[in-house]
C-alpha cells in the first residue's frame, strides 16, 4: 500500500493580459502527472529547472491548488479541505525547502521555529516541548545551547538540519524535500543525506526528494521520475532510469553528467555530442505538435519501467542495442 | 626567449590577500603561488569560503583598495599586477585577461542590449570602426552558439535564458582574444545539459585561442571534466596542487582526500557518505599557524601534523602542503 498516491495532477496557471486582463492561456506547470510513494521510501522526482518539480511538491503538501486531478492519502483524496483536516494531513505530511534561511522565520529562536508545528497539533508542557526540540535538534547532530539562537546564526548546512528538525517535529509519515542539498558543499551535502537516510529508518518517514542533481538522487532512491515541461518522460527503479534510460531526453540528462573519472572525458564529450545531435535531429518525434511530452508507456519487459516515447519506439527490447 | 618562460602567462608568487573585518585585516588568500601556462585550464576547487573568489578578484584587480590589501607578485608574461592604478588594470582586463563569473545576470548591464555590450568591450581595446564592432559581435554571438545572433543582438538581458546569457558574458570576455580567461563558478547556477555546452564551448575557446583558463568551482565533476591542473584549495591555502590524474587518481592531502570521498557514487542504495568534520572557519577564527585542516581530522594525532606545513614534491608537478599524508588514514578505516 502506498503512502501517498497522485492521480492525474493537473497545475495549470492562467495568464492574463489585455485591458480586460482575461485569461490568454496557461503555464501548463504540471500536466496530468501520476506517481506513488511508498512507506519508508525515498521517491526520487528529478528535472532541470522550470519542469514543474516545486509546483507537485507544494501541491501535495497543500501550499498550491490543483486545477485537477487528486491526491489520495489514507483513501481519501486530500485535495479536500475537509479530508485533511480529518486525517491529521498537515500533520503528517510535512516540506523542506531549498532555501532554509529563507523559510526560517528570521525573528524566531530556533526552539519556537522548531516547536511551532508541534504546536498546532499537540498541547505540550513548556518543559516537554523544550525536552522534545532537544531530542530533535540532537537528531540532526545539532547541540542543544543552539535552541536559544536565531537562524542567521547558522551555516547553511546547519539551518538546513534545523529545517529537517522542523519538519519531522510531528512525526510525519511523509516529508517533501525540495532540492534540500543543492545550495551546500559537497561536504555539507552528505551530512544533510545522511540524517536524511537516518531519520527515514528510525521513524519510516517517506520522502519525495526532489533535485535537479542526478548523483544526488541515484544515491537517495530506488524510484524515480524524469520531469519536462510538466510531465513525465521516463518512471522506473534507478537500474531502470541509469542503465537502460528510453527517453532521449532522459539519455541527454545523463550524458550531461560530468564524469568524476578524467580518462573518460574524450569519450564522454563525443558520446554528449551525439546524443545532442540525436535530441536535434528527431526532438520533434518525441513531443506532439503542441510541444507536449507523448504518453508514458510500458517498457517492454519490465513492470516497474515507463517512457514517455513515440509508438514506433514504444516495442524497443529493455537494454537492446 | 627560451620556450618555456614564452609558455607561462601568468605567475602567482606568494599572493596575501586580506580584508577589513572589524578594523582589522585577515588574509583570505594565505600565500598562494601557482603558474598558468598557455594551452592550459588551471582549475581551483575547494568548499565555499576558502578563499577561491578572493583569488580571482585579485587577479583582475577588482578589489575594494580601502577595505583590502594585497601582498606579492602577480605576474601577466613578466609584467607586475599588484600595485597597478586602476587606467593601467582596465587596459589589462578585456584585453589580455577576460572574465567571467558566476552570476551572469549582475554581469550585464540591463538596461544596455547585450549587442551594445558586445561591441563596447570592443571600443574600448581596438580601434574598430563601428561596422567592424558590430561585425565582430555578431560573429562573436554566432561562435559562442546564440542561435539567432542578429535578433539576440537587439535583445535586453532579461529576455535571454540563464545559459544565453552566459554565453554573452563568455563573448565578452573573449572578444579581444584575451591570453588568459578568470572563470569564477561560470556553471554552478545553470543546468547540468548548459553547463556540460558551456564546458563543450570553453574548451573549445581555449583551444582555439591557445589561452589559459583559471577555472574555479566546487564541483569535482567539472573538474575532472575540464581541467589540466588542479589546485585544492583550504582556508586560503593551495593544500595541493597537481596535474588532474595526481588529483583524481593519486590525490595525498587530507583535505583532498575527504573532498573525494564525499561525493555520491553509483555504489549501493542508501550507503552512508563520507562527512568532513566542521566547517572552513570564518576569516576572523582562522588559525593561522600549524596545519589549518588539522581541527577536522580530530583523529589523527598531533605528532602527525607537521608544525609548519610547507610544500612538498610528492611527483613530477605534484605538490603536498602536508607531512601527515603518509600516516593519514579515515576514521572508518583505522
Ligand atoms: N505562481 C505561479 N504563477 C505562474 N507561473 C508559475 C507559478 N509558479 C510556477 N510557475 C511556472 O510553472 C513552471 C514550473 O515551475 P516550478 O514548479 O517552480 O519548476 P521547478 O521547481 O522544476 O524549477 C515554470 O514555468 C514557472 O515559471
Ligand atoms: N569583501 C569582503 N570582506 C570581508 N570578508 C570577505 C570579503 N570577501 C570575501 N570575504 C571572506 O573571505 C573568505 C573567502 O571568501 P571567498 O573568496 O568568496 O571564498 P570562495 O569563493 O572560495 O567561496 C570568506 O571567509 C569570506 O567571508
Ligand atoms: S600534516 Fe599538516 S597539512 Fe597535513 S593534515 Fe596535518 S596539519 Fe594538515
Ligand atoms: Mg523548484
Ligand atoms: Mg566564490
Amino acid at each position: 500500500m502506498s503512502i501517498i498516491e497522485v492521480k492525474n495532477l493537473k497545475v495549470w496557471y492562467p495568464i492574463r493580459g489585455g485591458f480586460f486582463n482575461t485569461i490568454k492561456g496557461y503555464v501548463k506547470a504540471v500536466d496530468d502527472v501520476n506517481l506513488s510513494i511508498e512507506p519508508g521510501e525515498t521517491y526520487g522526482l528529478i528535472g532541470e529547472s522550470g519542469s514543474g518539480k516545486s509546483t507537485i511538491g507544494k501541491t501535495i503538501v497543500g501550499i498550491e491548488r490543483p486545477t485537477s486531478g487528486s491526491i489520495i492519502y489514507k483513501g481519501e483524496d486530500v485535495t479536500k479541505g475537509r479530508n485533511r483536516k480529518k486525517l491529521k494531513y498537515n500533520r503528517d505530511v510535512q516540506m523542506i525547502f531549498q532555501d532554509s534561511l529563507s523559510s526560517l522565520n528570521p525573528r524566531k529562536r530556533i526552539n519556537d521555529i522548531i516547536a511551532e508545528p508541534i504546536r498546532n497539533f499537540e498541547k505540550l508542557s513548556k518543559t516537554e516541548e523544550n525536552h522534545r526540540v532537544k531530542e530533535l535538534l540532537d537528531i540532526v547532530g545539532m547541540p542543544k545551547g543552539s535552541m536559544y539562537k536565531y537562524p542567521f546564526e547558522f551555516s547553511g548546512g546547519q539551518r538546513q538540519r534545523i529545517g529537517i528538525a522542523r519538519a519531522v517535529s510531528t512525526h510525519p509519515k511523509l516529508i517533501v524535500a525540495d532540492e534540500p542539498v543543492s545550495a551546500l558543499d559537497l561536504s555539507v551535502q552528505a551530512q544533510v543525506l545522511n540524517y536524511m537516510q537516518d531519520i527515514q529508518k528510525e521513524f519510516n518517514i517517506s520522502f519525495l526528494l526532489i533535485s535537479h542533481d542526478l548523483g544526488v538522487v541515484r544515491h537517495m532512491c530506488k524510484n524515480l521520475s524524469i520531469m519536462t515541461r510538466g510531465r513525465f518522460v521516463e518512471v522506473g527503479t534507478r537500474e531502470d532510469i541509469y542503465d537502460r534510460p528510453q527517453h532521449i531526453y532522459t539519455k541527454r540528462l545523463l550524458a550531461a553528467i560530468p564524469d568524476i573519472n578524467p580518462r573518460n572525458r574524450q569519450e564522454d564529450t563525443k558520446e554528449r555530442l551525439r546524443v545532442e545531435a540525436e535530441y536535434e535531429n528527431d526532438e520533434k518525434a518525441w513531443y506532439d505538435k503542441n510541444h507536449r511530452v507523448l504518453d508514458l508507456k510500458p517498457v517492454s519487459g519490465s513492470n516497474t519501467h515507463y517512457a514517455a516515447v513515440p509508438e514506433s519506439n514504444s516495442m524497443v527490447e529493455q537494454g537492446g542495442k | 626567449m627560451d620556450k618555456e618562460k614564452d609558455n607561462v602567462l601568468l605567475e602567482i608568487e606568494h599572493l596575501h590577500t586580506a580584508f577589513r573585518i572589524n578594523g582589522k585585516f585577515y588574509n583570505a588568500v594565505d600565500d598562494c603561488s601557482l603558474t598558468l601556462r598557455k594551452n592550459e585550464i588551471y582549475a581551483i576547487v575547494g568548499e565555499s569560503g576558502c578563499g577561491k573568489s578572493t583569488l580571482a578578484t585579485s587577479i583582475v584587480g577588482l578589489l575594494d583598495p580601502l577595505n583590502s590589501k594585497v601582498k606579492g607578485s602577480i605576474k601577466y608574461r613578466g609584467q607586475e599586477l599588484v600595485g597597478l592604478n586602476a587606467d593601467e588594470y582596465d587596459k589589462i582586463r578585456g584585453e589580455d585577461i577576460g572574465m567571467i563569473f558566476q552570476d551572469p545576470l549582475s554581469a550585464l548591464n540591463p538596461l544596455m542590449r547585450v549587442g551594445d555590450q558586445i561591441t563596447e568591450a570592443l571600443y574600448y581595446h581596438t580601434k574598430d570602426s563601428e561596422a567592424e564592432r558590430k561585425k565582430k559581435a555578431l560573429e562573436l554571438l554566432k561562435r559562442v552558439g546564440i542561435p539567432d545572433p542578429e535578433g539576440t543582438f537587439r535583445r535586453y538581458p532579461h529576455e535571454l535564458s540563464g545559459g544565453m546569457r552566459q554565453r554573452i558574458i563568455i563573448s565578452i570576455a573573449v572578444a579581444c582574444s584575451p591570453e588568459i580567461i578568470i572563470a569564477d563558478e561560470p556553471t554552478t547556477a545553470l543546468d547540468v545539459t548548459i553547463q556540460a555546452q558551456i564546458i563543450d564551448l570553453l574548451k573549445d575557446i581555449q583551444k582555439e585561442k591557445e589561452s589559459g583558463i583559471i577555472f574555479i568551482t566546487h564541483d569535482l565533476g567539472v573538474v575532472a571534466e575540464i581541467a589540466d591542473r588542479v589546485g585544492v584549495m583550504y582556508a586560503g591555502q593551495l593544500v595541493e596542487i597537481g596535474s588532474v590524474f595526481d588529483i583524481f587518481e593519486d590525490p595525498k592531502h587530507p583535505y583532498t582526500r575527504s573532498l573525494l570521498n564525499s561525493i555520491p557514487q553509483a555504489g549501493e542504495l542508501g550507503d552512508r557518505l563520507h562527512v568532513i568534520q566542521g566547517n572552513v572557519p570564518p576569516l576572523s577564527e582562522m588559525k593561522r599557524s600549524g596545519c589549518r585542516f588539522a581541527p577536522r581530522i580530530p583523529w589523527i594525532p598531533a605528532s602527525a601534523h607537521e608544525e609548519n606545513p610547507s610544500y612538498h614534491q610528492v611527483g613530477d608537478g605534484h605538490y603536498v602542503l602536508c607531512t601527515c599524508y603518509q600516516t593519514f588514514h579515515f576514521q572508518e578505516e583505522k
